[in-house]
């Protein structure tokens, strides 16, 4: 009876355990953007909003953030777009080179970044391409395309065709078949792609070192700053656009949910 | 596969009547096979290019001149050969590791909480909660709660695991710990995505025909979790083996633990030496390659995507 009962309790102990673990560094991440420090931010010194009250006091943090963020979502655009269709294609209809698409998108996700952020660079200085936004901007879409498919395919997946063939018995032509039904209805996994999307390309750092020439984003900063100490406004900034999008995840389930128990009840 | 549990909806159910496509198809594909024809394929080849070129006669650096130099790879495998066993060593540990930790975390959430959908979304989030905060952030934070005067390293000594004068930053064990954590949502989804699928009459079958625990774990579930365990080590061990932030003297690791990535970039954008770093790459990514048409024999790149 003992071992049974021990036995129930191992697992939810130990999956709180490992979710302290997996928290822990967070923490101390959010901690440390209210220490009172002036230059180094490894010891406490007390708390303080100093940090969130004047966070561009640190001008280069600043402008590392909005280098990530214009780079983050121009190429969110750009892999949404690409990748959208190709999850359409693969999912929908049946054609020769399949197997070929399949293995080529699957490859850029096998493939360490390193050797993707080596490639490149090496690509662009021969054909004589000066690092900086744009090869930047290259770089995220190239990756970024394979995560926006494998998203967006699941939703095409879940997606009952008979739908679109109504709206074609009711006299819609196909333009207005993908507008009016399609779209929508795929909306959802569009938009998680887009944010999945975004939060690569904002906390990539080795494709983006090796092609941003003299462009610092948030990554980079952090790595170049962390050989003298990493002031608070960069955990600010981290600290802030993780409550943001702990926020958003938390809105969309719960929407999900309310959502699923109005259509349960009528 | 493991993304789609960011929020992409129900696991996916294929329902979709295959149509034959004809210029649609080229619309919605060609876009973006030649963008990856162009800024994926087409470096790869340059960086097998540029792995055979030989320094210029002129003696300028940077500057090289094509001609085959095949010695290029030799070069590379005996000056770099720490580096390379480093990198899959640590890759192979920090992938054992992070199974051994995800596995009971996802059987847990995708099996265990069934029963209270709103806890498993919970838990789920908060396990993909790290990739929404930097993670050159995360992983300073555990160098300095693991640094040489935290309660960790004294407790260490204290227990006489570490000799007085040894601390943990900087060791092999620093840098397999920091990979294992920075990875470890990248092998609990999958699994996830996999367990919660996982029939659990199979499991009240075997134990009706009295297998206990043990052999329904070993004869029942850990087969059936399979392609979730296939997906789960390489989206773990890839990275890992390409990775060198962890292992960089500014986070968790020191000189002694320099891995494949820190001399491709050492030698690419500190040495402007482009053959050893276009050599050391192509035999990564070769390296890889071997792994992954393994595992892809064994399970089609369908389920891969």
């Amino acid at each position: 009876m003992k071992k049974l009962s021990f036995g129930k309790l191992a697992l939810p102990i130990y999956a709180v355990l490992a979710m302290v673990f997996l928290l822990t560094p967070i923490a101390y991440t959010i901690m440390f953007s209210f220490n009172d420090s002036t230059r180094s931010n490894t010891v406490w010194e007390g708390f303080t909003l100093r940090h969130w009250a004047q966070v561009c006091n640190r001008q280069d943090v600043c402008d590392a953030v909005t280098n990530s963020i214009v780079i983050g979502v121009i190429s969110t655009i750009f892999a949404t777009i690409l990748g959208t269709a190709l999850a359409i294609a693969l999912v929908r209809y049946s054609f020769r080179a399949r197997s070929l698409v399949s293995l080529s998108l699957f490859l850029p996700m096998a493939t360490p970044e390193v050797v993707l952020g080596a490639g490149l660079a090496g690509l662009f200085f021969n054909a004589g391409v000066g690092a900086g936004m744009t090869t930047i901007i290259i770089a995220h879409v190239m990756f970024c395309l394979s995560f926006v498919v494998v998203t967006v395919k699941a939703r095409v997946q879940t997606l009952d065709p008979t739908l679109e063939e109504a709206g074609a018995d009711l006299y819609a032509n196909p333009r207005q078949v993908f507008r009016k039904i399609t779209l929508p209805l795929l909306m959802p996994g569009i938009i998680s792609a887009a944010l999945l999307s975004f939060a690569l390309s904002f906390d990539d750092f080795i494709i983006t070192y090796f092609n941003s020439g003299s462009v610092t984003t948030f990554p980079k900063y952090i790595y170049v700053a962390a050989a003298r100490g990493v002031p608070a406004e960069a955990n600010v900034i981290a600290s802030a656009v993780f409550m943001l999008a702990i926020f958003i995840v938390l809105a969309t389930q719960i929407r999900g949910a309310i959502k699923r128990s109005k259509l349960a009840k009528s | 596969m493991a993304f789609a549990a960011f929020g992409g909806g129900a696991p996916a159910k294929d329902n979709s009547t295959k149509r034959k496509g004809g210029p649609i198809v080229l619309v919605l594909i060609l876009p973006g096979l030649i963008y990856l024809g162009l800024f994926f394929m087409t470096p790869l080849l340059s960086l097998l290019v540029t792995a055979l070129e030989s320094p210029d006669p002129s003696g300028a650096i940077g500057a090289y001149l094509y001609d085959l130099n095949f010695g290029n790879f030799a070069t590379v495998v005996t000056q770099y050969m720490p580096q390379i066993i480093r990198s899959f060593g640590y890759a192979f540990a920090a992938t054992v590791f992070a199974l051994a930790i995800s596995y009971p975390l996802a059987y847990f959430i995708g099996v265990k909480l069934r029963g209270s959908p709103l806890i498993q979304r919970l838990l789920l989030t908060l396990v993909i909660a790290p990739f929404f905060i930097s993670f050159l952030l995360r992983t300073i934070a555990w160098k300095q709660l693991l640094s040489d005067n935290s309660g960790f390293v004294a407790l260490l000594h204290n227990l006489h695991i570490l000799a007085p004068t040894s601390y943990f930053i900087g060791t092999d064990a620093a840098v397999i710990f920091g990979l294992t954590y920075n990875f470890i949502p990248f092998m609990t989804l999958p699994l996830f995505t996999n367990l919660e699928r996982l029939d659990i009459r199979f499991l009240e079958a075997a134990s009706d025909l009295y297998a206990n625990p043990r052999k329904v774990f070993r004869k029942i579930t850990l087969p059936l979790s399979m392609p979730g365990i296939i997906s789960g080590t390489l989206l773990t061990f890839i990275p890992i083996a390409g990775d060198y932030v962890n292992a960089s003297r500014d986070f968790l690791g020191s000189s002694k633990t320099s891995m494949i990535g820190t001399m491709v970039e050492a030698d690419f954008l500190q040495n402007w030496n482009y053959p050893s770093a276009s050599a050391l790459s192509v035999l990564l990514m070769a390296l890889i390659l071997i792994m992954v048409t393994f595992y892809v024999r064994r399970s089609g790149t369908e389920d891969l995507l």
